[in-house]
């Protein structure tokens, strides 16, 4: 029944056999270092690249789409499957932006949760970064030593919200829970652990003289380059330009804590290596504030806004009224007021923005995301020409980028 | 009876209730204070290009211009204003209103941590120039927009889909494309790879990853009581489904009815 003409592949006319010598390859889609579904059409001239063209949309699932045909918290846990190492900072940026658009202020136990979260799932993120990348370049040990700690900040997140990758933990006007019992004490055990661990992989690394000689000076990125190609996060940091939006626009709790922003002017692969490791220290320190903030909060979790936000449980099992809004709000959804917000903020990755058209309906009238690792894939058509085979799976992990938000 | 109306231009899911007397409340839209950085970059494109409208929206400016002027404003904002990264662009479909799309350009001045939003207004068949020399981000970005929602764009060194596939038909992100794809989506596969001519064969896809066949033995056992698989299923042995209540529990009844339209046509 198959008919094999109609099963000819699609090779975008490229010419395989050329008289320049050149090669053509498909690096992917199903590569084990291209940190996803990523195809990358390389032209080469031995073992030099002489042009590269990203191909994506393997992971295509339409979030935009379900997000204009889902009320604003129905389309919440969709988020989790974006940047799926550090799904809370996907929900907190969804979160955020509606917030923004209703003009919402969360209470404070939320807000100490939610940055708590937030820094955790940036330890996660990182650790899971220098567990895959080193894997990349041939260090396995990392590698192992990495998911042990990565495995005990996901045991922490387990416990807070029942879900290891997909934690939708945030709510839009707070978070659902409060923290379980006990549950900051092993965070604090966890940070402190921390630091030592991080020197023991800095120890196998950052002197290791095969790893200096595959990340120095590869994959480099100059300041024109990144800003015009719009790197955030640490691409943008490693390449001297500092700017973290928890500084610049800091959310959140970010403006009442201390902490530095690691920038080096180095450019390549290993600097943005030393940016990772300093990321997670200042992580540890941003926690260890927080931990001690918690106590003296008020025990209020959702905000107050009853247009909006569903009442606390037991308001909705004793008050009528409450129960009614409830309803309305879980069959109709909340209805934001008619406007547009763009919302930043500083994902693991880079800068994670909510673009969300609002025609006061319960449905997003457009919603767009913009993910740090679409473009920090996009660069690699300007990045990866001169530099040699060898060196691209390098510069992909280095650019840390993930498939779920780039195709979405 | 009447068939209900159903628009055509906008497919995608509607408030099933809504109240005719109530008036959506608004994202206030500040006027632009006469002092500071935003007065002095509107006060630049202003100079130079004509600015339709102009406020501040979440601590956000937001410029309206032409969409001839598009690159002229960037460059502006870009060399005299020093706003460097694009940090985002797209465009949202307002073909059922307007006959168009909003085209915005989110772009962040490093120095300041200052972010406008500006935006232009172009028709269906109305192309607008690249930004791609500004910003290299606006490549894929570029391309996005135009693989998703179909928006035209000049001087584009290399406007080929991005996420879909290069033989895709339709533009999914046009709120005319309903969520499930349209027949061209439906049967992408099996005409690429089998032919039109087996459709019949295969049938179409399922495209509700939810769905459960009751009655399927191949891929799960019967629900309510377990059989082996592929055992026949004939009329006689329907599965057995109790509920608490007589008529069976909102929502689940329905999952047998008997489509009565079809039944009729027959």
């Amino acid at each position: 029944m198959q008919q094999t003409n109609k099963l000819r592949p699609f090779f975008e006319n490229l010419e395989f056999e050329r008289e320049d010598n050149h090669m053509v390859i498909n690096f992917g889609p199903q590569h084990p270092s291209a940190h996803g579904q990523l195809r990358l059409i390389l032209e080469l001239d031995g073992e030099q690249v002489v042009r590269a063209v990203p191909d994506i949309g393997y992971l295509h699932r339409g979030m935009e789409k379900m997000a204009e045909n889902m009320i604003y918290n129905e389309f919440l846990p969709t988020t989790d499957r974006m940047d799926y190492i550090a799904a809370t900072s996907n929900n907190y940026g969804f979160a955020l932006a509606v917030e923004k658009l209703i003009g919402l202020e969360v209470p404070r136990r939320a807000k100490v949760i939610r940055t708590i979260l937030l820094e955790l799932n940036r330890i996660i993120s990182h650790l899971f970064w220098l567990a895959t990348h080193a894997l990349d370049i041939g260090a396995m040990s990392v590698f192992l030593y990495c998911f042990r700690e990565r495995e005990f900040a996901m045991d922490l997140m387990e416990d807070y919200c029942g879900a290891r990758l997909t934690h939708s933990a945030v709510r839009i006007g707070g978070v659902p829970l409060d923290l379980p019992e006990g549950w900051l004490g092993a965070l604090a055990k966890f940070v402190n652990e921390l630091p030592k661990n991080i020197k023991d992989y800095e120890d196998l690394l950052t002197e290791n003289r095969i790893w200096r000689m595959r990340l120095e000076g590869v994959g480099v990125v100059p300041p024109e380059m990144a800003k015009s190609w719009g790197c955030t996060g640490i691409m943008l940091r490693g390449s001297g330009i500092e700017y973290d939006i928890r500084k610049e626009e800091p959310y959140e709790l970010y403006d009442e804590l201390e902490f530095d922003i690691p920038v080096t002017d180095s450019c390549d692969s290993y600097g943005r290596y030393l940016l990772y490791m300093e990321e997670m220290r200042q992580s540890v320190r941003i926690i260890q504030q927080l931990i001690a903030m918690y106590d003296d909060t008020p025990p209020e979790l959702m905000a107050h806004a009853p247009q909006y936000i569903s009442a606390p449980k037991e308001d909705i099992m004793t008050q009528n009224y409450s129960l009614m809004q409830h309803f309305v709000l879980v069959t109709q959804g909340m209805r934001p007021p008619v406007g547009e917000v763009y919302v930043p903020t500083e994902s693991p990755k880079g800068e994670l923005g909510f673009y969300i058209n609002s025609q006061g309906d319960p449905y997003p009238y457009r919603l767009k995301m913009r993910a740090p690792s679409f473009w920090h894939c996009g660069i690699l058509q300007d990045l990866l020409p001169g530099t040699y085979i060898a060196d691209i799976v390098t510069i992909i992990g280095s650019t840390n980028i993930v498939f779920g938000e780039i195709d979405r | 009876m009447m068939r209900p109306y159903v628009p055509k231009d906008n497919v995608q899911a509607k408030a099933y209730y809504t109240d005719r007397f109530w008036v959506a409340p608004r994202v206030p839209e500040e006027p632009v204070p006469e002092e500071g950085v935003y007065a002095e970059d509107l006060a630049a494109v202003k100079a130079k290009c004509e600015v339709l409208k102009a406020y501040i929206q979440r601590d956000q400016l937001v410029i309206y211009i032409n969409p001839e002027d598009n690159v002229e404003v960037l460059r502006i904002l870009k060399e005299e204003r020093w706003y460097e990264m694009l940090s985002e662009m797209s465009a949202v479909d307002f073909l059922a209103q307007r006959g168009g799309f909003e085209i915005f350009y989110q772009i962040l001045n490093l120095n300041t941590a200052k972010r406008i939003r500006v935006k232009c207004f172009v028709k269906e068949d109305q192309a607008i120039e690249s930004v791609n020399p500004l910003y290299r981000s606006a490549d894929w970005a570029e391309r996005e927009m135009w693989d998703l929602l179909g928006v035209k764009v000049n001087n584009h060194p290399y406007l080929k889909r991005l996420i879909m596939p290069d033989d895709w038909e339709g533009h999914p992100l046009r709120k005319t494309y309903p969520l499930e794809g349209d027949e061209f989506a439906q049967w992408y596969e099996v005409d690429k790879i089998f032919g039109k001519e087996a459709r019949d064969i295969i049938g179409p896809e399922n495209r509700d990853p939810a769905r459960v066949d009751r009655y399927d033995t191949e891929r799960f056992a019967r629900l309510g009581h377990e059989v082996p698989k592929g055992a026949p299923v004939d009329e006689g042995s329907a599965t057995p489904v109790q509920y608490q209540e007589e008529e069976g529990v909102f929502m689940i009844e329905k999952f047998n009815k008997a489509p009565k339209v079809l039944d009729k046509r027959k």
